[in-house]
């Protein structure tokens, strides 16, 4: 054989023995839709307004993907399409779809994204929801491409009312905002405590203008305004309902009874808060804060759990391919560790991210649900939110 | 008669105990400490105080010294085990959590969680001289017993990174189970073990093939199966058994390592973390993290001896002979 042809022959095996991923990394292109919230006003001077909640734990989420991808030679790409409050966000997703996106998180309330999963239905294109929390896209409004990564209000509903039956502060005094959120809130509540075993012996409806605490008499007009509100039958605790945190801080310290708050307020229920460190969770946060300048909300924690979800699933599958990562996520081995203490997965009947809820206080991680007394007998995770048995999502 | 020979017995019992001269050191990530237990008496002989956060520790190689690694103070904390204070400290790279050393003595392979990155400290110029990247919170540390590989873990890519001690590449990334935790190459020097925390397992590969060649499952009789989580192990010398802490399920899984199965659940304290032998390997400590205290499993009588209060967040355990 000549020394041509043996080093032709030697060229050509190794070409052949060559991985094919040592070319171009194969791409995983994620798309982002965001619609602008209505900023919320800050209540007290301590408050911050989170810039691109949402936007920033999807945009570490796709960060600690592509630190993954550089060892499995896949690299992941984040198009980000931010549409202005009621700006036109099916154009927007039809634009993702059209570039050959199919896995796409939405931040976006309910209204719009039924819309953009509607018009994108015939695409394949996986949406995952990481802002919307009501229970009616996980129920009679539910799609069969929309995983939710968004705790619903069910879930914190359950959660909480899992730690006050716990406490065995089974008596609630129910107060709800104005807004459309909070009645749907309310409605999570009721539903817990019939479940739970609690009972809400009274109900308010916070019917003022949003009062500015912080005016030089603010907090005198406060501290005879509230008693008088809260005025009520005996009750253990007071459960309030306000999303858009427009009275909610008043109450504490203030009502007629010296009763505890909870709820959006005081003993709050959620998915992730800065004070969350547990199971590792201080390194999320760290890293959260130096790439966001700020603490990380439960918006941007359910951003960062949708972009770590498609890259688990696409490290897992080997695959780029939309269609083989959205299957595997809602597969029976797709596990994510996300700092909860236990792997997180997709319910299948609703696409409800299954995950604990945190209970907290204003500096300190107060309790973690499921708690311990409430079992089940498939995940006792399964008991906040909507069960299998429940669920009217047909799909 | 009977009582002479009773009465020699517990004598001999006695000698034995006094003669065992175990001290274990356990790391209390949350009150900064580290508890010194007397392994004849079981009780805490000594709390010294350290950085902040300390998790990993090792016995130095001349035997002079502990070395702590202090998270939240970005440096490993160096105890003079003769004063039993801290005597100085060794650069490491930001958030140090696990530290292995080099058989060579000279060199320390640090996990840097919040920056991806497995620093190499010399020890005697007390510099980082090199940087290598890995995957997203590295985690577990491990140096073969030939010095010739590192290993790593990194908890959210889901892999155990292979370094060549020498030139300091990957040499391979192996995709493992969800959070990796801690990793050991086998005292034979022919395999790789990788706990993974949440699946919770633990995975072992053939070193030089990189393969997979087999998986250890566990379950707890009246534990969720969520719950059964692999955190730290240690294998014997002999390579025939391994114990394998199975956090908030609270029992340490003793496992026969020719079938990779379970022979025994041990059950310890809260949230176990980590694992030691003594150096006769006739006991298991345990660091508990949730409650507090330490385990002293008595492996010869497969039996729980005790608990032992430590400080708060007990993470890491080691044992002097």
């Amino acid at each position: 054989m000549s020394l041509r042809l043996l080093v032709t022959v030697w060229a050509l095996s190794m070409w052949l023995a060559m991985p094919a991923s040592a070319a171009q990394p194969a791409a995983i292109v994620v798309g982002y839709l965001g619609e602008s919230d209505d900023p919320l006003l800050p209540v007290g001077p301590l408050d911050e307004v989170p810039a691109r909640e949402g936007l920033e734990g999807v945009r570490l989420g796709i960060a600690d993907d592509a630190t993954t991808g550089r060892f499995t030679n896949q690299r992941f790409e984040l198009v980000e399409r931010l549409v202005p409050k009621d700006g036109d966000v099916v154009a927007a997703a039809q634009g993702l779809a059209g570039r050959g996106i199919g896995l796409v998180i939405a931040n976006l309330d309910a209204g719009p994204l039924l819309a953009a999963a509607d018009a994108l239905s015939a695409t394949g294109t996986l949406l995952i929801n990481s802002r919307a929390p009501d229970d009616a896209l996980r129920g009679g409004e539910c799609r069969p491409d929309l995983l939710h990564t968004i705790a619903s209000r069910a879930m914190l509903a359950d959660g909480l009312a899992q730690y006050l039956v716990w406490k065995k502060w089974t008596r609630w005094l129910l107060v709800v905002g104005r807004s459309p959120g909070d009645r749907l809130y309310a409605d999570a509540v009721r539903r817990a405590a019939s479940r739970f075993g609690a009972e809400i012996v009274d109900e308010k409806t916070w019917a003022f203008q949003p009062g500015n605490a912080r005016t030089d008499t603010g907090h005198v007009a406060l501290q005879t305004e509230i008693p008088t509100f809260t005025r009520a039958a005996d009750y253990d605790v007071l459960v309030v309902a306000d999303e858009r945190d427009e009275f909610g801080a008043y109450l504490e310290g203030r009502t007629d009874r010296p009763r505890p708050v909870a709820g959006t307020h005081g003993l709050i229920a959620t998915a992730w808060s800065p004070v969350a460190e547990q199971w590792g969770a201080t390194q999320l946060q760290n890293r959260f804060h130096r790439q966001a300048g700020r603490w990380m909300t439960s918006r941007d924690y359910a951003g960062w759990v949708a972009a770590r979800a498609i890259g688990e699933a696409a490290v897992r599958t080997e695959s780029a391919d939309a269609a083989k990562i959205s299957g595997y996520l809602r597969g029976p081995d797709f596990l994510l560790a996300a700092f909860k203490g236990q792997g997180l997965s997709f319910r299948l009947w609703d696409g409800q991210l299954r995950e604990p809820i945190l209970i907290v206080g204003s500096r300190l991680l107060v309790s973690i649900s499921p708690q311990a007394a409430f079992l089940h007998r498939v995940s006792e995770l399964d008991s906040l939110g909507v069960d299998e048995e429940e669920t009217t999502c047909k799909r | 008669m009977q009582t002479l020979r009773c009465g020699l017995f517990l004598i001999l019992v006695l000698v034995a105990r006094a003669g065992r001269a175990d001290t274990i050191y356990v790391s209390n990530e949350q009150d900064n400490t580290v508890s010194v237990v007397d392994g004849a008496s079981l009780a805490v002989t000594k709390t010294i105080p350290v950085g902040r956060r300390p998790r990993g520790l090792e016995i130095s190689r001349d035997g002079h010294s502990l070395l702590v690694a202090v998270g939240d103070d970005d440096r490993i904390d160096v105890v003079d085990l003769t004063s039993g204070s801290v005597a100085g400290s060794l650069p490491s790279g930001a958030d140090p959590e696990v530290f292995a050393t080099h058989p060579d003595g000279r060199r320390l392979f640090v996990a840097n969680e919040n920056d991806n990155l497995v620093s190499v400290v010399d020890i005697g110029s007390r510099r980082v001289t090199a940087e290598v990247p890995v995957g997203v919170e590295p985690e577990g540390i491990a140096v073969s017993t030939d010095g010739k590989t590192v290993l790593c873990t990194s908890e959210t890519t889901s892999m155990v990174h292979i370094i060549d001690a020498e030139t300091l590449e990957l040499t391979d990334n192996l995709l493992v189970d969800t959070r990796p935790r801690w990793a050991a190459v086998s005292p034979d020097g022919r395999q790789i073990w990788v706990s993974s925390e949440i699946r919770g397992t633990v995975t072992v590969f053939d070193r030089s093939s990189g393969l997979e060649t087999g998986k250890i499952e566990f379950s707890v009789p009246g534990v969720e199966q969520e719950l059964v989580q692999a955190v730290g192990f240690v294998l014997t010398r002999d390579g025939s058994r391994a114990y394998v802490a199975l956090g908030p399920s609270n029992r340490v899984a003793e496992v026969d390592v020719r079938t990779l199965t379970v022979r025994k659940l041990f059950l310890v304290g809260q949230r176990v973390w980590h694992v030691a032998l003594s150096p006769d390997e006739s006991r298991l400590y345990t660091a508990n993290g949730n409650s507090s205290d330490m385990t002293v499993i008595d492996l010869r009588n497969e039996e729980v001896l005790k608990s032992v209060g430590v400080g708060r967040g007990p993470w890491g355990v080691v044992v002097a002979p």
